[in-house]
């Protein structure tokens, strides 16, 4: 069974953390800024099927993703009003996400293409880059070869977000807000409107997540396309204390979880449903604080309601 | 003054209406007409006999689940699990009954009813104690135990339990003794294919024993304690992290009874997928029903009345199927959630 633990687990596994990483990059501004964003998943499978229908549609992958992102900031607007102005619980304003996720897709489906479950293949997914030198290069070209421009954006996305976050006054303000909203409003700071930055942030970055799920990685949408994956962003997004480099790593190691579970299928002798829960038990052990306990910004979660 | 005093009873309704208004739009949108949809909705699920006895029916597992997620809450947890909770304590209940074989219905069926709950409870209560332990987010790991019980259910329902000669995905049958009667063994005026059964009077009687726990009961108060504030209770001598664990446990033995009425009373064998999604709906039975055993008994029968509807949808329109409940419960927990928005409304703008 060695044979499997090759680079090409490793460049499975780089595949597969992409959605991670956008959703948990998205989870990361929202938090950072106080809105708890337990919808990750629903606006995933949004971004999932928004896409993958307007690409089929106007047989244009890029339309596509124009699409999912904007249906994704959408999405993430509702739980932004709901949690930011009307001040509902987050946890269950994002679950109300997410149970939309699972009946209107579905609808909509219906509606269109006469399933509940699964849109009309694209014949056309986003390009995939070969880097000219490198994938000449024996070992390097399996490694680093070729990839969807999906994954090297959600990568490039990695040290702008750390930029963003920490060495701007955008970043700075929609941190303030996280930790300290009522200082921050003293300050001056329109504390509702940083707040709906960073949740249409994270919804466009989700909504990008769920994208290459169905037009990048496949090549339409399935039922159920995100398979947990938005929580299993929330928890590398814990397990990363709430940095962008540490997630970075949470991501990697539940990508790479993912691609070993989907690669040692039929290689050992262990039914495929066990193999199946490695990256659900791993989250969880992760979770369990095998890292120490998680930094959660100080307003995380808690409605701010403004003075009139 | 008018609002403020009926405001309990009030706000759900008005959410309900809501979310019926923004169906209705989305109904326009497919291409079907709204009243034409909703009274094909009521009138299979309200106006017969057949059709009320058929919402009980659906609203059975629904009070159970709803009842879980709602003693969560009172806790502070939320308890997203109730869909694995409730696969794992089928698939128990099923194996007991199905190998406990030859032992009297007296032992057997209290014996699976407490399967159920103690099957449940424990695949609530693990993330119940992570969280005690060591803060692990309970939404996460009741999300990631859901995944863990589809698996683990699908390959026992696959491999090993499979029944034989069959290509559905069913596990043998249970044993006579340990299944319950349906109502109509008891009531001759019903139909006899109607599959509402004993289990209903159980769900009913799990909401009294609730009330009883929550409101009636030291144990009760405590546990609205740490559920309104961890440090307050700690402070008054609660233990915060052993009332965690148990609530966690409890509110899965609720999710995990759901094998009474679908197990024992209705299918008698462990069916793969059986549940489509009623520990979610549950949810959305908790918050509608303020999270109150009395608030989800009547939020369970309307969404019974939805699920029931829902199955003309597929059959009487070519653009809908019954996933549009599904899209009427989120729309509904989303409004639920904004209530603030209907008491503004409700008050014109003046300040509580």
């Amino acid at each position: 069974m060695w044979e499997i633990l090759d680079l090409e687990l490793v460049a499975s596994g780089l595949r597969l953390s992409t959605p991670l990483i956008l959703a948990a990059l998205g989870g990361l501004f929202s938090e950072r800024a106080g809105v708890v964003n337990i919808a990750l998943d629903g606006i995933m499978i949004f971004g999932a099927f928004g896409g993958a229908v307007i690409a089929y549609e106007t047989s244009n992958p890029w339309y596509g993703l124009i699409g999912a992102m904007m249906l994704g900031g959408m999405i993430a607007h509702i739980h932004g009003i709901a949690s930011i102005r009307y001040q509902a619980d987050q946890v269950v304003s994002g679950t109300a996400i997410n149970l939309l996720a699972i009946g209107v897709p579905a609808v909509v489906a219906n509606a269109l293409y006469n399933s509940t479950t699964v849109t009309p293949n694209i014949k056309l997914i986003l390009p995939i880059i070969k880097i000219p030198i490198i994938s000449s290069i024996p070992y390097l070209d399996v490694l680093l070869g070729k990839y969807s421009v999906l994954v090297f954006f959600a990568f490039a996305m990695v040290p702008i977000s750390w930029f963003v976050l920490y060495k701007t006054s955008f970043g700075l303000r929609l941190r303030s807000v996280g930790e300290n909203p009522e200082a921050a409003a003293t300050a001056g700071i329109n504390v509702y409107l940083m707040r709906y930055y960073a949740v249409w942030i994270s919804g466009i970055l989700a909504g990008l997540g769920g994208a290459f799920l169905s037009i990048a990685h496949g090549s339409s949408y399935v039922n159920n396309i995100s398979a947990g994956r938005g929580f299993i962003a929330l928890a590398a997004l814990i397990f990363g204390r709430y940095t962008p480099k540490l997630t970075l790593a949470g991501c990697l190691l539940f990508g790479i979880a993912d691609a070993f579970q989907i690669r040692v299928q039929g290689v050992i002798p262990i039914p495929v449903q066990f193999v199946q829960m490695i990256p659900y038990i791993l989250t969880m052990v992760v979770l369990a604080g095998l890292i120490g306990k998680a930094q959660v910004p100080a307003a995380d979660g808690i409605p701010y309601e403004q003075m009139k | 003054m008018f609002f403020k005093k009926y405001e309990v009873i009030l706000l759900p309704v008005i959410s309900v209406l809501a979310a019926g208004l923004v169906g209705a739009i989305m109904i326009l949108a497919v291409g079907e007409s709204p009243l034409e949809v909703y009274w094909i909705f009521f009138k299979n699920s309200l106006f017969t006999l057949n059709g009320i006895g058929y919402t009980l029916f659906y609203a059975t597992p629904l009070i159970f689940t709803g009842l879980a997620v709602a003693f969560g809450f009172r806790c502070g947890l939320f308890n997203i699990g109730a869909e694995g909770q409730l696969y794992i304590a089928a698939m128990s209940v099923a194996l007991v009954g199905i190998y406990l074989d030859g032992y009297s219905a007296w032992i057997l069926v209290p014996l699976c009813m407490v399967v159920a709950f103690v099957t449940g409870g424990i695949w609530g209560g693990i993330p119940g104690l992570l969280k005690a332990k060591f803060g692990g987010h309970e939404v996460i790991n009741t999300i990631m135990m859901n995944l863990i019980a589809f698996s683990l259910v699908n390959y026992l329902v696959v491999g090993p339990f499979h029944r034989k000669g069959t290509a559905i995905l069913e596990t043998d049958y249970i044993s006579e003794a340990a299944r319950i009667p349906r109502v109509h063994e008891l009531l001759p005026f019903i139909p006899k294919t109607l599959p509402l059964n004993m289990g209903f009077v159980v769900a009913l009687f799990a909401c009294l024993v609730t009330y009883l726990i929550l409101w009636k009961t030291k144990w009760g108060y405590e546990i609205r304690a740490v559920g309104i504030s961890n440090s307050v209770s700690e402070y008054a001598g609660i233990s915060v992290k052993k009332n965690l664990v148990l609530a966690m446990f409890i509110s899965g033995g609720f999710a995990g009874m759901v094998a009474i009425p679908e197990v024992m009373g209705y299918r008698y064998t462990f069916h793969d997928s059986f549940s489509a999604g009623v520990g979610f709906v549950g949810i959305a039975v908790a918050l509608l029903g303020r999270n109150h055993p009395g608030g989800v008994i009547l939020a369970a029968l309307l969404f019974g009345a939805l699920n029931r509807g829902s199955l003309f949808l597929d059959l009487n329109f070519d653009n809908l199927s019954k996933d549009l409940v599904m899209v009427l419960q989120g729309v509904i927990v989303l409004f639920v959630a904004t209530d603030k928005l209907f008491k503004k409304i409700l008050s014109f703008g003046k300040p509580s």
